[in-house]
């Protein structure tokens, strides 16, 4: 590639970076300016709006569902999904049509009509099992289902999953040892983005839990809005920041652990020449 | 080597016996009662071609299908019901089946770890497993930084540290270049004798099961067509199939009379006298097959045109159009210099017993 050739791709790049940085970060800030204004017209600049977050009645406890909504959706997801899949793939590969159009399915009704089909079922788990609104996990590891699968999905065809479970086999492995040992560690980049997908799904779930009574996060700023405008938009900044950060270092860690990374990182034979020291 | 090859030796030569097994797969038959014994410390590769059902025999000998009939007897134990886990052997694919999350060392005791060994133990046997595939200097790799030839000798050194009672090699040179295939069959011949493990080998390549088998079996249609010592397999085929799959045959037309066949004038024994009378296809070598420098002299069954001479090495292979059919002849190269291209020459079939493939319905209508 010649250097001119190179300088331009660098500048659309660059373009392409600063474009999409103001479309996503424009809004931010217009939100924490709207979120630290004062009252009245020339009234100076005030943190009021975030400091009353926590002063605010249940929204601490909505933040804490929410959290735990988004861990046990995951670990529900992940125990339900990964091993059917591995099972399908290896002992009924017919199948495999039939699973992803189960999990694509909800993709294809719309959220008003999915809780009309739930409402009774919630009515009964209400009144016989439990009125806790982690009960919510049950409708969205529904939800979640399509883009756990996609990229489940996407994990299983990178990896020969057939041949690497039949060594672990023949080596003296039992299933759950494969799943655990083998599969699992080789596709840990998937597992994230299945599990970076359905933290982003529920932390950001409004209409299910409205219809359904619950109040989860959304619900809260909703009825925060309702009260007072500015505590509201500090919340939902506040949950989009939260969740970014939580996404980086769960996205972090999961790099850390890829296999490519800590092999170029321990065998000084396979750093190229620059990293050499 | 050390206590645990020794050790090894002592387990691992054990008899495996396949009794009239059988699988179907969806209304296919892919063995169809196939009974094999290999002896204590043997290998026997099974060769045929691709859905002869070799590898599914593999994979009933290690558990990773369930047999529809028979029986699986490794040591003297009936192994048919039990799960591939419990069967202490030891596989290598033809895939590479190296743990990626793994370095060299770290796949090699994982086998131990199951087997609940302890971490000196374990550490000492990975570094002579490693050792004894020659890769000790490769012990902290993963797969992704190792050649296909490395990967399929750590896999080897992985299957080898359970010390296995049976080894199973599924085709593992197939994804290899030529020259690294010859290489590492060397050596998984020399490992195999060196533990003394009884080994049941794979594949679909002729001159690998000749050259590493200690016996060889020919598979065609889930059946076992013949057993053999390789040069039995290669000098005295069974049927004709095993003629056709093992090294190059001529198919010359002739007529079965009197325990005999004639093939263009020149009468050869049969590998079977008993064969009834009429038109047969006659199996020839290309070695039985030698040339005259006098095919200018005159005419007759036996004399055509050299129309290509392919070097070999030490030998030569000379391709003959004799006008109605094309015969190929193998000589050492000194004597096929003598007839370049373009050459008439005049053919001489050795008189050795050779086999007869039979158009059933053309012996019929005689």
């Amino acid at each position: 590639m010649n250097s001119s050739r190179r300088i331009k791709l660098q500048v659309f790049r660059v373009v392409v970076f600063v474009v999409m940085g103001a479309f996503f970060i424009t809004p931010l800030i217009a939100m924490f300016e709207f979120s630290t204004r004062g009252n009245g017209e020339n009234a100076p600049r005030t943190l009021e709006a975030w400091a009353s977050i926590f002063k605010t009645p249940d929204m601490v406890d909505a933040i804490t569902a929410s959290l735990q909504l988004a861990a046990i959706t995951s670990i529900a997801m992940l125990i339900l999904l990964l091993p059917t899949m591995v099972w399908v793939r290896l002992r009924l590969p017919r199948l495999n049509r039939i699973v992803e159009f189960i999990c694509l399915l909800p993709l294809t009704v719309p959220a008003i009509a999915l809780v009309v089909g739930l409402r009774p079922i919630y009515v009964w788990i209400n009144i016989n099992v439990t009125d806790s609104i982690l009960a919510l996990a049950f409708a969205y590891v529904v939800l979640v289902l399509p883009y756990a699968y996609r990229s489940l999905d996407a994990g299983l065809a990178a990896i020969d999953i057939k041949t690497l479970s039949e060594a672990a086999r023949s080596l003296g492995a039992g299933w759950l040892t494969v799943m655990w040992r083998v599969i699992v560690p080789n596709m840990s980049s998937a597992i994230l983005n299945a599990c970076l997908l359905s933290v982003a799904l529920v932390l950001g779930e409004y209409t299910v839990a409205n219809l359904l009574n619950f109040e989860n996060l959304q619900v809260a700023i909703a009825y925060v809005g309702l009260v007072s405008a500015g505590t509201s938009v500090a919340v939902a900044l506040a949950s989009l920041v939260f969740a970014f950060v939580l996404l980086m270092v769960i996205s972090f860690i999961g790099r850390r652990r890829t296999p490519s990374l800590a092999a170029a990182g321990t065998d000084p034979q396979y750093l190229t020449a620059g990293q050499r020291t | 080597m050390s206590t645990t090859s020794t050790e090894t030796r002592a387990r691992s030569g054990v008899e495996v016996r396949l009794e009239d097994l059988r699988k179907v797969y969806s209304g296919v038959t892919a063995l169809d009662g196939l009974s094999l014994t290999i002896g204590q410390g043997e290998l026997v590769a099974l060769l045929g071609p691709s859905g002869c059902g070799k590898t599914t025999a593999m994979r009933l000998v290690a558990g990773l299908e369930e047999a529809n009939g028979g029986r699986v007897v490794i040591g003297g134990q009936d192994v048919t019901n039990l799960g591939a886990n419990k069967r202490e052997i030891g596989m290598v694919f033809q895939a590479y089946s190296l743990f990626p999350h793994m370095t060299a060392t770290q796949n090699v005791e994982f086998g131990l770890q199951l087997h609940k060994v302890g971490v000196d133990e374990r550490r000492k046997r990975a570094r002579e497993m490693l050792d004894l595939v020659g890769l000790s200097a490769h012990s902290n790799k993963y797969a992704s930084q190792m050649s296909g030839g490395q990967q399929q000798r750590v896999a080897l050194a992985r299957a080898l540290a359970i010390q296995p009672k049976v080894l199973l090699l599924d085709e593992p040179l197939s994804a290899l270049d030529a020259r690294v295939r010859a290489r590492l069959r060397d050596e998984i011949r020399r490992v195999q004798l060196e533990v003394g493990i009884t080994t049941l080998f794979v594949t679909h390549d002729q001159e690998e099961a000749l050259a590493i088998a200690d016996r060889v079996g020919v598979m065609n249609r889930g059946r076992l067509e013949q057993l053999g010592p390789p040069t039995a397999i290669y000098s005295r085929p069974a049927t004709p199939f095993v003629a056709e799959f093992v090294g190059l045959t001529n198919r010359l037309e002739g007529n079965v009379r009197n325990g005999e066949v004639e093939v263009r004038g020149v009468r050869l024994p049969l590998v079977k006298p008993d064969t009834a009378d009429g038109p047969a296809t006659a199996l020839i070598r290309p070695e039985a097959v030698s040339l005259g420098s006098d095919g200018d002299a005159g005419g007759g069954a036996l004399v055509g045109t050299v129309i290509a001479v392919s070097f070999l090495g030490a030998t030569s292979r000379v391709t003959v159009d004799l006008g109605d059919v094309i015969l190929l002849a193998q000589m050492p190269t000194s004597q096929a210099s003598d007839h370049p291209a373009g050459s008439r020459v005049r053919l001489t079939l050795r008189p050795d017993p050779v086999l007869i493939a039979r158009d059933e319905k053309a012996a019929a209508e005689a």
